[in-house]
């Protein structure tokens, strides 16, 4: 174990989810026996988001299967942490080492991680409805379960993305009439590109979803609580419940104004410091990517947890003398789940120049696919096929040549 | 005192974040199940074994402490 970084008495964790408690473990794991304050927005401790779209929202799993654990020895309570549960971050002080918080209370700090996250987008004019939801946190979960416990029958999902693509799959799942409405010709497809996009669009199509393409929002109409969706092309879908998953903006009100870049995301540098004393983490954080050549800011949970810990010993090291600072490269990697099928992603898979499938059949719904960007393994996705998943995640870290991905999977 | 590393099969979903963590005591083959190598690995592996922990997102391994 490295020693305690001297004058690292006192760290301030921004965001009580899942980059800001993985820092703090590996914080306390490098020896750091200061205090540790963590401030959050929400009332509760740290909990995982991803069932939230899947076994929680399926009334699968109770609510204490959803907390984060923490697998070092004596758990959470060893970390001893200073908890500020639902109280905002509202103000950065970076030359004076404060945040000010929105009980006017405020906490210096030696070291700051910025972990706040992100928030749902919202469609315009939609906010006073009943039954119209975005999906981000507990309450925001409770709040659709407790919608489909009322028996609602018709959902509607705005946004083909992951997080409306498992909605849909867990509504249907329960038996609901669902439909999904995406403005975008293709589902995903600016992620995956059209042909892997159209792929995830049929998995709903099989599945029974009323999956409408290329057709936008014109307005989602109730009498105090939502009775129908109008779109764009006059037409109307009947609904109980609105579900609008059409991506997230990163958390990052709170530190206007404090001299930090912000542009999508708190910028770091190569090794996720931000300015003396502070580092960001997770769904806020945008870096420089070595490897991808690329300003990067990923939605996923390993890379919360990967840049969380990364974050935390970029602190340790900020504080010891002559230590040499990491740069944090990573390959992506991120998962979703609908209906019986597994989805993975690792590596880049937008802005690819060839898309190439090489085991499985996407008929079949069980396939790798493989990104080309230049002469290179930028990304691979798998449906129902885990293990090979693993061999080319390891040829993109390598920084394979297109030409090897192909000689390994013709191997 | 040594700990066991204990998978609950049901959750687990093959995707082999421990085996990244952890290779010396997670293996998915090509079968494309998960194998635990060492139930009881050796005390050194256990930072490895907690990252494999963390790093789940099934949830899916437990360390037993005994
Ligand atoms: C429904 C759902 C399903 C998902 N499924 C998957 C999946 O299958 N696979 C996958 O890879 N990823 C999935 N994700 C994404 C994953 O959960 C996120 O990448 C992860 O939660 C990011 O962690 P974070 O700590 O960076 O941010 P967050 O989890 O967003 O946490 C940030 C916290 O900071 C709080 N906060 C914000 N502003 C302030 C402030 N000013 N002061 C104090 N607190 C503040 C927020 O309220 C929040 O509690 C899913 C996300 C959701 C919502
Ligand atoms: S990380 Fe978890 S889900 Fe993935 S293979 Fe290992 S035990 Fe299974």
């Amino acid at each position: 174990m490295t020693s305690p970084a001297r004058g690292l008495r006192s760290v301030v964790v921004a965001g009580a989810s899942l980059a800001g408690l993985r820092a703090v473990e590996e914080l306390r794991a490098r020896g750091v026996d200061g205090s540790v304050t963590v401030i959050g927005d929400e009332p509760h401790a740290p909990y995982d988001r991803p069932p939230l779209s899947k076994q929680f929202l399926a009334g699968e799993w109770p609510l204490d299967r959803i907390a984060l654990a923490v697998a070092a020895d004596g758990g959470l309570d060893a970390l001893d942490i200073d908890w500020r549960l639902g109280v905002r971050a509202s103000g950065l002080d970076v030359e004076g080492r404060r945040v000010l918080l929105g009980d006017g209370d405020e906490v210096a700090y030696d070291g700051l991680v910025i972990a706040t996250g992100a928030s749902p987008r919202e469609l315009p004019g939609t906010g006073d409805l009943a039954g119209v939801h975005t999906l981000r946190t507990l309450d925001d979960c409770l709040a659709v379960r407790a919608g489909l416990d009322a028996g609602a029958r018709r959902v509607v999902v705005v946004g083909a993305g992951f997080i409306g693509s498992e909605v849909a799959a867990t509504c249907r799942t329960l038996g609901c009439d669902v439909t999904i409405l995406e403005a975008l010709p293709v589902p995903l497809g600016r992620a995956l590109g059209d042909e892997m996009g159209a792929v995830m669009g049929e998995l709903h199509r099989d599945n029974g979803v009323d999956l409408r393409l290329g057709v936008g929002v014109a307005a989602i109409e109730g009498d105090g609580r939502v009775e129908r969706v109008r779109l764009a092309d006059g037409s109307v879908v009947e609904a109980d419940l609105v579900v609008v998953g059409i991506g997230v903006t990163p958390n990052t009100g709170w530190l206007e104004g404090s001299g930090l870049a912000l542009d999508d995301g708190v910028v770091c540098d190569a090794t996720t410091w931000v300015a003396p004393g502070v580092v960001a983490a997770g769904d806020v954080a945008r870096w420089p990517s070595h490897r991808f050549a690329e300003l990067m800011r990923v939605e996923h949970w390993d890379n919360a947890i990967a840049m969380g810990e990364h974050a935390a010993r970029r602190l340790v090291a900020e504080h010891t003398p002559g230590a040499q600072p990491e740069p944090y490269d990573p390959v992506p990697w991120f998962w979703s789940d609908q209906y019986d099928r597994k989805i993975q992603l690792a590596g880049r898979s937008s802005a690819a120049d060839e898309v190439r499938v090489v085991d499985g059949s996407t008929d079949e719904r069980r396939f790798v696919a493989l990104y080309r960007r230049g002469d290179r393994l930028a990304g691979v996705l798998s449906m129902n096929r885990p293990r090979p998943l693993v061999s080319f995640r390891r040829l993109v870290e390598r920084g394979a040549s297109w030409d090897e991905a192909l000689a390994e999977a013709a191997s | 005192m040594g700990y066991r590393v204990v998978v609950d099969f049901d959750l687990c979903e093959s995707n082999a974040r421990c085996m990244e963590a952890a290779p010396e005591v997670f293996e998915v083959r090509d079968d494309d199940f998960l194998y635990v190598l060492d139930e009881t690995p050796p005390d050194e592996l256990r930072p490895k074994v907690d990252e494999a922990v963390r790093r789940c997102p099934k949830a899916a391994i437990s360390v037993v402490e005994e």
